[in-house]
């Protein structure tokens, strides 16, 4: 067993049109065991800033401490809120420094810039960065995600249209891992609003 | 003697995917062209679609020899099988032949994963999926090799057969038609050969229907 | 770092102090993590007037392409780029330290990078991490001294080369240079080799794939041509497009609304009255 797999998860962002989603699925398990089915994976950094972590839940729950600690402090220093790309290069360099002793995750980040850019982003668990600008994915299910949203994405969506897509891609992949699952949670964030939906799924 | 080849495998990967969907009167069986282990190619015009009976047409990836082997085997059977009955072997029946081959060499497989698409006696598409030692499921539509992960999760979305478990039994066939099913195959090679390295170069596919057997080719990345 | 109370943002360096915990799960059977490659076909060859690097986009994670379209050709210094093979993350790091080390050398000399400056701060890196840190490179620039065109191994051995390959497809790479390369090429021809060493390796190894990214160096210039060429467009979409036949449900919806952004218009007296 890899340990990535101990506690199962999916993670995918998607860019549409001046927006993006970040989902996540909501299973919490040890091993072939269901821990907990409402488990959040996505944090918020700030209003326009989301971070998705995958792999060992105590090591994404570690991680995300440092992160927000270090946010504040920049926050504190700079009275302002991060850029997503600076964000990226703090978990890179965070995650790199543990290069040979690495926390088990894989982080997702994306957000939108000042000038209402969407930014979406993955490393694996040693920080090698990976821009993308159609979509990202991590976790247990990320071979499926990758069909997934192959098949299904398309640029410049609306961004009701993109929430359809990111769900439908999401469920689609979780039912084909064992060990994510139970529902989906995402974020939809414009230049205006944040939406945050749950959604229904498969309980097995 | 110092010892050699202490870890030696009688097994390879050659790659490749396979998929088969099933309709009301037609088969649609599809699976790249491309052979390779390791990060090298070794052909890129390699079919993985072998015609075993006028109604039933198997695609297997996996390791190519094990299943060229499988395939002789199953020809040969076939050959006796006509010979006894005087007909052509149903697809059901090829199917049930294709487990028991596979499982009779339960403790040193054949590394092939199998995908069998057919016609059975009403006329009616049909899919079995396999596993490397036997066990198989009949089904609506199936994908197997390197590129299964990817493109399962867009056919579910797309075709979602309805649960084996419902009373009375549903027909597990999909609901679209031979040039939709065709359009989709389409669309899930080229996706899974954005993503995955072991599918590429060439889709080979093989339509089955009323009128006989019909074959097409897409180009895919060659990369 | 220990002695604070608090935990403050370290100096540098890299730290060890999950290596236990990691070092005793593998132990105990889990294994460890693979981590993002490139698989890559990177090269390199000296043209009549300076250096032409060149790479492909693909980058691994085994079997599955993670990145289509990613930079491999990395700045060190104005007059000095790098290609990178290997784990992503290290190659990444390497050229990124260095090229903030040469960064510093140059406003403390006030004099243009050398190449054997980057190579050997490159090598007394990856050197001291005995082969950990594995990061294959292909080093290229045109200096005081001319051009130049180097190797760098993980381990940090070293070569001095008129033309290199490195990375899983560098055999096909290589094999494209040994039959066509000669000396004194135009940079024209310089470009065409290397997009066509590349290809062979994009074409020829699983590992490589995608577009060709060149580079070309010359005295007082750099042309940087990201996706000089594009052989590998996706081949299929449909033409009518497809929709999902079962709407997600929706449990539950959150609606925050964010704060307008508001303009602060300056001008006119700061200070009345």
């Amino acid at each position: 067993m890899s340990i990535f797999e101990y506690n199962g998860s999916a993670l995918v962002a998607m860019v549409g049109k001046n927006c993006f989603a970040i989902a996540a699925d909501r299973r919490l398990g040890v091993q072939l065991q269901t821990i907990a089915t409402d488990f959040q994976r996505i944090y918020k950094m700030h209003d326009r800033l989301f971070i998705g972590l995958s792999g060992l839940a105590t090591d994404a729950q570690t991680l995300y401490q440092r992160l927000v600690f270090r946010h504040k402090l920049y926050q504190l220093r700079e009275e302002r809120d991060m850029k997503p790309e600076t964000f990226a290069n703090l978990v890179s360099a965070i995650l790199y420094e543990k290069r040979f002793g690495p926390y088990f995750c894989q982080p997702v980040i994306a957000g939108l810039s000042d000038e209402d850019k969407p930014f979406i982003c993955t490393m694996d668990s040693i920080g090698a960065k990976e821009l993308a600008k159609d979509f990202v994915v991590a976790g247990t299910a990320s071979e499926s995600l990758y069909g997934a949203c192959e098949a299904m994405y398309k640029p410049d969506l609306e961004p009701e249209e993109l929430f359809e897509t990111i769900s439908q891609a999401l469920l689609a992949s979780v039912d084909r891992d064992c060990l994510s699952g139970w529902g989906g949670h995402v974020y939809l964030v414009t230049p205006t609003e944040i939406k945050e939906r749950i959604l229904k799924g498969r309980m097995d | 003697m110092t010892k050699q080849q202490a870890n030696w495998s009688p097994y390879d990967f050659n790659g490749g995917t396979c998929v088969a969907v099933a309709g009301a009167d037609y088969c649609v069986i599809a699976a790249d062209t491309r052979m390779s282990t390791g990060y090298n190619i070794l052909t890129r015009d390699y079919s993985k679609i072998c015609k075993l009976a006028d109604k039933s047409l198997l695609a297997s990836s996996g390791f190519q020899a094990d299943v060229r082997a499988l395939q002789k085997n199953l020809e040969a059977r076939h050959q006796i099988y006509q010979h006894q009955h005087n007909k052509q072997m149903s697809c059901p029946a090829m199917a049930q032949l294709l487990s028991n081959t596979l499982y009779y060499k339960r403790f040193f497989p054949y590394y092939a994963f199998n995908v069998l698409g057919g016609l059975d006696n009403e006329g009616k598409g049909c899919v079995f999926t396999y596993d490397a030692v036997g066990s198989y499921e009949k089904v609506g539509y199936s994908s197997q090799g390197s590129g299964s992960k990817l493109i399962m999760p867009f056919l579910d979305n797309q075709l979602k057969s309805p649960s084996p478990l419902l009373l009375p039994a549903q027909d597990a066939v999909t609901p679209l038609s031979e040039l939709e099913a065709i359009d989709l195959v389409k669309t899930a090679f080229a996706s899974a050969t954005e993503r995955d390295i072991y599918t590429g170069d060439k889709l080979e596919i093989v339509v089955l229907n009323r009128e006989g057997i019909r074959r097409e080719y897409m180009e895919l990345r060659k990369d | 770092m220990t002695k604070s109370t608090i935990e403050l943002p370290p100096k540098g360096g890299f730290s060890f102090d999950l290596c236990k915990r990691n070092e005793m799960l593998f132990k105990k059977g889990v294994q460890p993590p693979s981590f993002r490659k490139t698989g890559t076909t990177i090269v390199g060859l000296i043209f009549q007037e300076g250096v032409v690097l060149g790479a492909d986009t693909r980058a691994t994670e085994g079997p599955i392409v993670a990145d289509k379209n990613c930079e491999k050709i990395h700045y060190m210094a104005p007059n000095i780029y790098c290609c990178g093979a290997g784990t992503a993350a290290d190659t990444e790091a390497v050229t990124d330290m260095v090229s903030s080390q040469l960064k510093l050398h140059r406003y403390h000399t006030g004099r243009e990078s050398r190449v054997v400056t980057a190579l050997t701060l490159l090598k007394s890196h990856l050197f001291n991490y005995q082969g950990y840190v594995s990061a294959a490179l292909v080093l290229g620039g045109v200096d005081v001294t001319g051009p130049h065109l180097h190797t760098i191994y993980p381990h940090g051995s070293t070569d001095t080369l008129p033309f290199a390959t490195m990375g899983s497809g560098s055999l096909a790479a290589m094999s494209v240079f040994e039959s066509k390369y000669r000396e004194g090429l135009t940079r024209e021809e310089g470009i065409n080799l290397v997009c066509e060493a590349i290809s062979s390796g994009i074409f020829n190894d699983l590992g490589s794939g995608s577009n060709v990214d060149v580079c070309v160096i010359t005295k007082g210039n750099v042309e940087y041509l990201r996706n000089h060429v594009l052989p590998n467009p996706r081949t299929y979409t449909s033409a009518k497009g497809y929709s999902f036949p079962k709407p997600t449900e929706v449990l539950m919806t959150k609606v925050i609304k964010l704060k307008e952004k508001v303009e602060v218009i300056e001008g006119g007296d700061a200070m009345e009255e």
